[in-house]
């Protein structure tokens, strides 16, 4: 590794932790820039109720001191404070509650669509114009057009509805077959394309006409020369993936009633529960920022050529 | 004539007028094309793109069209009779059903419009609805663009003509709101706008019927989305501006604003088109997705997310509710990515891989 390349890394970990602090900023200011605070349109309070919740909440000190104590309650200790409707209960303990399961599922969910999809990308360079590689292209577009919470309610529909294969409720292993599939088809698809055109492009090499002419196996060529290059450029993809798979539980733990983050998210939403809003959007923006840090940092690691500038 | 090889005299043959044959060789075969319509030719030559464009009219002119002469309206209760209780025989009607009174009409000899995907929980024409959403997240897809096409063209253009100090300071910016999870903060800002008093600010204009939550969809776009548009008309720009023709627009004395409106932006026009092309349908994602979660329009204006997201409620009686609209959105996501697609090939083809 040379000094150019550690000092890229370096300036990415300082945009990356700009970017989380950035988060943080923003959400705390938002949040606080709502009228009325967090307890109106609660059942009426009494005026003296209601400053002796902002009282316990901290609420009724200046803006900027209630900043810097968010700020070093989140870095000192990963504190978000308790949250407001699930009475007695921190947000840092409910997220890691929903994160157990969300990450079991986000998880399952990307190595199914990284191996199949390299897979299927593979096939379709392989067998390029020929019936299978349309087949692929076609229901790979497919899955691209269609939003996550269509594709879920859609899968649920047939197999969990109407077919009756799988239940509908997300809160047994088995009825995590379908929220997996409905998150891992989009980046799959996309995952799909990418390999299928960089496969392509590397199949066209001088190196691989070489390997063909020194007499090198099919086989070879394919395991030991092109796809493993081929794959570089999907590492780039691992980011957007996250943040894919992150948005989509939102919708898709909704649909399949899965006790995951997402849930409490959406229900945060609504009921406007702000320190648990805030706390994960914080969480899930860390999350997916260190996901394009790792793979920005190792798509220049694996192939120093490339200059990210 | 006959020429001494060592001479220095010219040839005068190389000097006689042109022969009749030779001029007609020069005769152009056909006129020259202009930079729009070759890449219209390539277009039409394509396919799957051709038939996504006319998907995309169609669906276009089918919103825009049909709500004028369709006797229902997408907000009309049918059951609700003023001075009478309410007729629940019109709700939750099949495709092609009609409510009671309406089957007495017709029993009487008078025509009566089907309805063609039946009503509604509330008794509302289903099919008017799915017209309506389809106009809402094509209009929601089509403005958002436009905004994000303006803000990043600016920008970006300041950023790659200026260089040096402005530059940087502009592309941080752009490094920082490109790497915010764009989706979260839009869940967050729409959850908060919609608390907040825009709600008031926009009462009794047109924007009210829209509601809050899809103007502050709008504020989001304008936001946060415009970053990568912004990064690609900066490229563009920076590749542009080394051209001769902009040194000498420069040595002519024209000013930093004229040069980039009259030279390098026309040359962008191909990356603009086909980026602009091909947001909408992610604005369309973004708005059926909020719509989904409860933050996208309000009721009793429908979306296709909106409606998808209510037949969640009777999916398993009324699965022609949830299909419908999903279809659509499908439908318009497509055609509008593969319409993209071929654009790009045919007024880019550099880009092309």
């Amino acid at each position: 590794m040379n000094t150019k390349t550690l000092w890229y890394i370096l300036k990415r970990i300082a945009l990356a932790l700009l970017t989380v602090w950035v988060v943080i900023t923003v959400t705390f200011f938002v949040m606080r820039a709502v009228p009325g605070g967090p307890f109106l349109g609660e059942k009426a309070i009494s005026e003296a109720a209601q400053a002796a919740l902002e009282a316990k909440y901290g609420l009724d000190k200046p803006l900027m001191e209630q900043y810097i104590t968010y700020l070093k309650d989140i870095v000192t200790a990963f504190d978000f404070g308790p949250s407001l409707k699930l009475r007695g209960r921190q947000v840092m303990d409910i997220i890691m509650d929903g994160m157990k399961v969300s990450a079991k599922l986000g998880l399952i969910a990307a190595c199914i669509a990284l191996v199949v999809g390299v897979v299927l990308g593979a096939v379709a360079a392989l067998r390029r114009n020929k019936a299978i590689d349309k087949i692929i292209m076609v229901f790979t577009t497919a899955c691209i057009s269609m939003p996550s919470f269509i594709m879920g309610t859609l899968l649920l529909l047939v197999f969990a509805l109407q077919l009756a294969i799988v239940p509908a409720n997300g809160e047994t292993a088995k009825g995590l077959i379908l929220p997996i599939i409905t998150l891992s088809l989009s980046p799959m698809a996309n995952i799909t394309r990418l390999t299928r055109s960089s496969m392509l492009d590397v199949l066209g090499q001088d190196y691989i006409r070489t390997a063909r002419a020194k007499g090198v196996s099919q086989m070879n060529i394919i395991f030991g020369h092109a796809l493993k290059n081929s794959l570089i450029p999907v590492i780039t993809y691992f980011g957007p993936m996250l943040a894919y798979i992150v948005t989509g539980s939102l919708v898709v733990e909704q649909i399949f009633a899965v006790p995951g983050i997402g849930r409490y998210f959406v229900s945060s939403i609504t009921g406007r529960d702000y320190p648990l809003i805030m706390g994960t959007t914080i969480v899930l923006a860390t999350l997916i920022v260190i996901m394009n840090l790792v793979s920005d940092i190792m798509y220049k690691v694996v192939d120093p050529r490339i200059n990210l500038e | 004539m006959k020429k001494n090889p060592f001479s220095l005299h010219v040839n005068l043959d190389d000097f006689a007028p042109a022969s009749e044959a030779e001029k007609a060789y020069m005769v152009q075969m056909r006129p020259s094309t202009t930079f729009f319509k070759d890449g219209m030719k390539r277009l039409l030559k394509n396919k799957i793109a051709t038939i996504s464009m006319i998907v995309i009219i169609l669906v276009t002119l089918a919103a825009i069209i049909l709500p004028v002469f369709w006797p229902y309206s997408y907000d009309t209760m049918l059951g609700v009779r003023p001075g009478r209780p309410v007729d629940s025989s019109y709700n939750n009607l099949a495709p092609f059903e009609f409510g009671e009174t309406e089957l007495e009409r017709m029993a009487e000899g008078e025509e009566i419009f089907p309805h063609v995907f039946g009503t509604d929980s509330a008794g509302r024409d289903y099919f008017i609805r799915v017209v309506y959403g389809t106009r809402i997240s094509l209009s929601v897809g089509f403005f958002a663009s436009i905004i994000v096409l303006i803000i990043g063209m600016t920008v970006g253009s300041v950023a790659g003509y200026f260089g040096g100090k402005v530059d940087l300071i502009i592309m941080r910016i752009v490094d920082i709101i490109y790497s915010l999870p764009d989706m979260l903060m839009v869940i967050l800002l729409a959850s908060v706008l919609k608390q907040s008093g825009l709600n008031a600010a926009i009462e009794g204009t047109v924007l009210e019927k829209l509601g809050g939550n899809i103007i502050s969809l709008f504020i989001i776009f304008a936001l946060l989305y415009w970053v990568s548009m912004s990064r690609q008309i900066r490229g563009q720009i920076l590749s542009l501006k080394e051209q001769e023709y902009v040194l000498a627009a420069r040595a002519t004395g024209a000013k930093g604003s004229w040069v980039i409106t009259k030279h390098l932006l026309p040359n962008c026009i191909s990356v603009v088109i086909i980026s602009t092309c091909l947001q909408i349908p992610s604005a369309i994602f973004t708005e059926s997705y909020l719509s989904f979660l409860g933050l996208g329009v309000n009721a009793p204006m429908p979306s296709l997310g909106s409606l998808a997201s209510d037949a969640l409620n009777g999916i398993t009686t009324y699965p022609h509710r949830l299909v419908i609209p999903a279809v659509v959105i499908s439908l318009i996501v497509l055609s509008l990515n593969l319409f993209g697609d071929g654009l790009r090939d045919a007024f880019d083809p550099k880009l092309k891989n």
